[in-house]
């Protein structure tokens, strides 16, 4: 117990110093993944761009593997590792469990990334993101991702460990915060998803080295898929943890409700990794009852929690406003929110694009028999754009800026820069998602290198509206990239020049968190959210109408049985 | 007390809930339950439901079975690379093999009957993505999946790839007439 306690002087936050560095280099390794996975989604861009058509068929399918891996995996998994260290070590007071233990596990990471992403840019490893049998990649290209999943499973028992630790050592006193819980729930999922793929990735190894010899299809995606959509999942309870943080230090909201939050989380802790079976819709052998108790999250349980959630985070900002003062109409509390902090208009630019757009197109197709509209198509990266890059990384970019001067002590440079970043990438990300999902329902292929079937005899010719919605994923999908790049930019100036700020005090012991004597003041009586009513109506509107034009559109299709 | 301290009220289970926020929760159970019962009703009432009839097989079983019904009704052959054109008889078994990087043979239906359309790979997946319609399915090595087909309406279609291949996975393109 040889660490030692900073109070932060700007928040009051407390950090354990051991954990405090893991989080900084937990966070810096995630950016430097999302650097690589930004420079290759310039080739993917611009090779997808019909007009451009920049790279040669294999440098595309290589940088397009990179790009999936370094996004949703590593960019994504290290800067979950630094939000768990947050959520229990500093948010319960108390020290990291083994925190040298913490660092094998960073390490392991670390060597696994980089393996992994010397075994694509080798190039014959360029096997996509699901790496599907029986295409092969060389042996190191598992093996890096195994190692990386052993060191981040690591991670998850660390951050099990300090909640033990918190508790035993009495560092705060009733029931972990709802963020903690969010976090723990994040957890609970990362040990399944792990799992999973160490059951299928181990025996690729071992196939791809050449002990196994063969592995069955079919089994390789229901069980690789345990995997790679958990992995989603663990975002999905992450970022949604991070929008009531972000609630909580802006506004200083409160939560609607602690039991419905938290039996919400409970709701996707149950139901939420039944959503592998999505991306088995489309294939053979699985039966139809299998398919629809289990796209369906076992009657859209998780949906319903996702729905929940989506109220009460927007809910908790209106009445925290409303006490303000920001009584007048539906949506004063709204319109005088402060639109020019980066952490928050990340934060409700990821919360209102991940419902409309990711949330919304994501039960459409994962509904079992419209799946067959889009399965494969472009609409799915359109979709997972909308959860993944909008949802989470815009989450967890707004909060970045928050993570600066608490977590690296020093000053954000180029502020007018910070207020401008969310809409520019945001909104970008937003029309890129939209024209993806445009191009998808057209049945645009998703992972191909040429639209135009060059050197194919029996080319298919998309409609013009096609090629008109990929041209605009191209300059979309750059603007957003150039604004990736700037925020990258900003924040690497920002660590490395940015005014040094005030440490703060040094202890050698946690000061314990304690409740204040209930007074029930404003707890007995909160104000109502008509505001946020009207918007979860409007949301709801329009899911119930795009879900059953979807409908509309299947009845067209030819009769299959 | 906000989200990132612990809730003010030990007994946080107890408190009762917002009007609006229960509303709320009633409303989303409720669509829950009714996108739910939407897919089982199309199963019941529904043209499109991808079948489950489905065999394990091995690509030279298969591909013997394919080039069987290749033999017994090609029409003519098309393009430069000679692909056989195959109208079978309505009802019958029609076996599509997609490979590197091909979907072999061409196919001639005719518009309003139904035929027992089988699909497997010869090597990696492949993506079966039926064009202008948006059909897709899934396409195994060594599964031999059928599907009841009954196109609506007359035209050339044509069955893009859509599961990543290799590096010709963009010429991968096949062909259905409909008459």
């Amino acid at each position: 117990m040889a660490t030692t306690y900073r109070i932060c002087p700007r928040t009051g936050l407390q950090f354990d110093t051991d954990a405090e560095k893991l989080m900084r280099w937990n966070a810096v390794a995630g950016v430097l993944a999302l650097l690589v996975g930004g420079i290759m989604a310039v080739g993917v861009v611009l090779t997808r761009w019909p007009a451009v058509h920049l790279l040669s068929a294999d440098t595309f399918y290589m940088v397009l593997t990179a790009h999936g891996i370094d996004m949703l995996l590593f960019w994504i998994i290290f800067f979950e590792m630094a939000v768990l260290y947050f959520a229990s070590s500093t948010l319960l007071h108390c020290r990291l469990a083994t925190p040298k233990i913490a660092w094998a596990g960073f390490w392991l990471m670390a060597i696994g990334s980089v393996m992994t992403n010397v075994a694509i840019f080798q190039g014959e490893s360029s096997v996509m993101f699901t790496s599907y049998v029986p295409m092969m990649a060389k042996p190191h290209f598992y093996l890096g991702l195994i190692l990386f999943a052993v060191g981040a499973l690591i991670g998850c028992f660390v951050f099990l460990g300090t909640l033990v630790v918190a508790k035993a050592e009495k560092t705060y006193e009733g029931s972990i915060p709802l963020v903690t819980f969010g976090a723990l729930t994040a957890c609970i999922i990362a040990i399944f998803t792990i799992a999973s793929g160490a059951v299928i990735l181990i025996p690729t190894l071992l196939w791809s080295l050449g002990f196994i010899q063969e592995i069955d299809t079919l089994i390789y995606r229901v069980v690789w898929w345990a995997m790679g959509h958990s992995s989603q999942q663990i975002n999905v309870s992450a970022h949604v943890a991070i929008w009531y943080a972000i609630a909580a230090i802006v506004f200083g909201a409160k939560p609607m409700s602690e039991k419905v939050s938290r039996s919400a989380y409970l709701l996707y802790i149950l139901f939420l990794q039944l959503a592998c079976a999505h991306h088995l819709l489309a294939d053979p052998g699985l039966s139809a009852e299998w398919k629809v108790v289990n796209t369906s999250y076992f009657m859209y349980f998780a949906v319903l929690a996702s729905m929940i959630h989506g109220m009460t985070v927007p809910g908790a900002i209106e009445q925290a406003q409303r006490l303000k003062g920001y009584n007048k109409g539906l949506f004063e509390w709204l319109r005088k929110a402060p639109w020019g902090n980066p952490a928050f208009s990340s934060m409700f630019l990821s919360l209102i694009g991940f419902g409309f757009l990711g949330g919304i197109s994501g039960v459409m197709m994962g509904a079992e028999q419209l799946n067959m509209l889009i399965h494969n198509t472009i609409y799915v990266p359109g979709h997972f754009h909308g959860t993944v890059v909008i949802g989470t990384t815009l989450a967890f970019m707004g909060l970045t800026y928050f993570l600066v001067p608490v977590l690296f002590k020093r000053e954000v440079l180029f502020p007018g820069f910070a207020k401008l970043f969310p809409y520019l990438f945001g909104l970008s990300m937003y029309v890129v998602a939209l024209v993806m999902m445009g191009a998808g329902t057209l049945g645009v292929s998703r992972r191909h290198w040429d639209m135009a079937f060059a050197g194919s005899p029996l080319a298919y010719e998309w409609p013009g509206a096609a090629y008109l919605m990929m041209g605009l994923t191209g300059v979309f999908g750059m603007i957003a990239i150039v604004a990736g790049g700037l925020w990258i930019l900003q924040i690497v100036f920002s660590l490395l020049f940015g005014k040094k700020l005030d440490e703060g005090e040094l202890r050698n012991a946690p000061i314990p968190l304690t409740l204040p004597a209930p007074t029930g003041a404003h707890a007995a009586h909160p104000p109502a959210t008509p505001g946020t009513m009207v918007l979860a109506l409007i949301f709801l509107v329009s899911f119930i109408l795009y879900y059953f034009v979807n409908w509309k559109y299947l009845s067209s299709l030819w009769g299959l049985a | 007390m906000t989200a990132i301290s612990p809730p003010e009220q030990r007994i946080w289970w107890k408190a009762p809930l917002d009007k609006l926020e229960f509303t709320w929760i009633m409303i989303a159970l409720v669509w829950s339950l009714v996108m739910f019962a939407m897919m089982i009703w199309w199963h019941i009432y529904g043209n499109q439901n991808l079948a489950n009839v489905v065999s394990k097989t091995t690509k030279e079983m298969y591909a013997a079975k394919a080039q069987a019904v290749v033999d017994k009704y090609t029409v003519r052959t098309e393009t430069d690379k000679q692909i056989p054109v195959v109208k079978p008889p309505a009802g019958s078994d029609v076996y599509l093999i997609g490979r590197l990087w091909d979907w072999w043979p061409i196919l001639e239906l005719e518009k309003g009957k139904t035929y027992n359309l089988h699909l497997s790979a010869m090597d990696y997946m492949h993506g079966f993505s039926l064009q202008p319609q948006n059909i897709n399915i899934q396409v195994h090595p060594n599964y031999d999946h059928t599907v009841k087909v009954t196109p609506t309406q007359a035209g050339t279609y044509s069955i893009v790839c859509n599961e990543y291949c290799g590096v010709g996975h963009h010429t991968m393109v096949g062909r259905i007439y409909v008459k």
